[in-house]
């Protein structure tokens, strides 16, 4: 079973790098971009085949490792 | 006076941490490596600067979860006093023995010069000898140093003389290009509520020796010699 989770900072919590990307696309003349938010995703591989398990699993690991939820929220992503 | 400086893969201002300890407070100081499980008996714990673990996932979040760091933060809470300087300080967030996280510079840049600090408490532990309100100082070099944390908590620390040092200029006044890394309220260093627990981002280590540039961070080992005699 395989899990993707997507991390991003919180809203209101400032994202320099994503304002900066957003200055990088203005210079290549992409316009119309109102605002930037960068993140990251991490895929995981589970032994579990139970989408319940896996997600109450990967819930546990974002809490504790994967985000520092005091400026990051997440999303789980389970894949049969 | 006994300090022990924990050491992670990637630590890299341990060893001037050593050196000011032994230099300013005396006694004996441990080396301690993040896979042993305990911490020998201290009045001092070190975590110091340094880009642990590659600063993989995010800075801190790895050594945070090192097998050392559950026998630091039982200490801690038994009230010995940690002392946690730059990557220390975001393990220490990453743990949460510290309120708040430590993002990346608001310029992207990483940062490394001197900066001006203002003692915003000079009654704690870490700060009895400076003066309140006393300007010194001492280098910064990090690139994830912009001390981020929500309103009520902002609010609390501010409240409860818990934000100790500040970003300021040379004359003590905090604002504009003071502040290196876009820190909330120009916030440089914390203490958490039991007052044991300090973490900082600029290098009191690294201005113990006139030798070194300067040595105004010689005060607080002195402090803290002070505190725990």
């Amino acid at each position: 079973m395989k899990a993707r989770v997507y991390i991003s900072l919180k809203n209101g919590v400032l994202d320099p790098q994503g304002k900066a990307i957003g200055h990088a696309l203005e210079n290549l003349g992409f316009t119309g971009v109102n605002n930037v938010r960068q993140g990251k995703l991490i895929e995981l591989d589970l032994a579990s085949s139970d989408p319940e398990e896996a997600r109450r699993q990967v819930g546990e690991m974002c809490e504790k490792l994967l985000a520092n939820t005091v400026i990051e929220k997440y999303t789980i992503e389970i894949a049969e | 006076m006994r300090t022990s400086v924990i050491i992670f893969p990637g630590s890299n201002c341990d060893r001037d941490a050593c050196v000011a300890a032994r230099s300013v407070c005396g006694g004996t100081v441990n080396r301690v490596w993040h896979r042993d499980s305990t911490v020998p008996d201290s009045d001092l714990i070190i975590l110091p600067g340094g880009f642990s673990y590659g600063d993989y996932l995010r800075s801190g979040a790895m050594a945070a979860n090192s097998p050392i760091m559950h026998d630091v933060i039982r200490q801690a809470k038994r009230g010995t006093r940690v002392l946690a300087i730059c990557n220390g300080f975001q393990i220490a967030t990453e743990t949460g023995m510290l309120p708040g996280a430590l993002m990346r510079n608001v310029n992207l840049r990483f940062v490394c010069r001197d900066v001006h600090l203002r003692i915003e408490n000079a009654d704690t532990d870490f700060t009895r000898r400076y003066e309140a309100g006393q300007v010194i100082r001492i280098p910064v070099a990090h690139h994830d140093g912009n001390y981020f944390a929500d309103d009520d908590t902002i609010r609390r620390l501010e409240g409860e003389g818990r934000v100790v040092l500040r970003y300021t200029d040379a004359r003590g006044i905090p604002g504009g290009d003071a502040n290196p890394n876009g820190s909330r309220n120009d916030i440089a260093g914390i203490l958490n509520e039991d007052g044991n627990v300090l973490g900082m981002m600029p290098h009191p280590e690294r201005y113990c020796d006139p030798r070194l540039g300067g040595t105004d961070g010689r005060a607080m080992f002195e402090s803290l010699l002070e505190a725990v005699a």
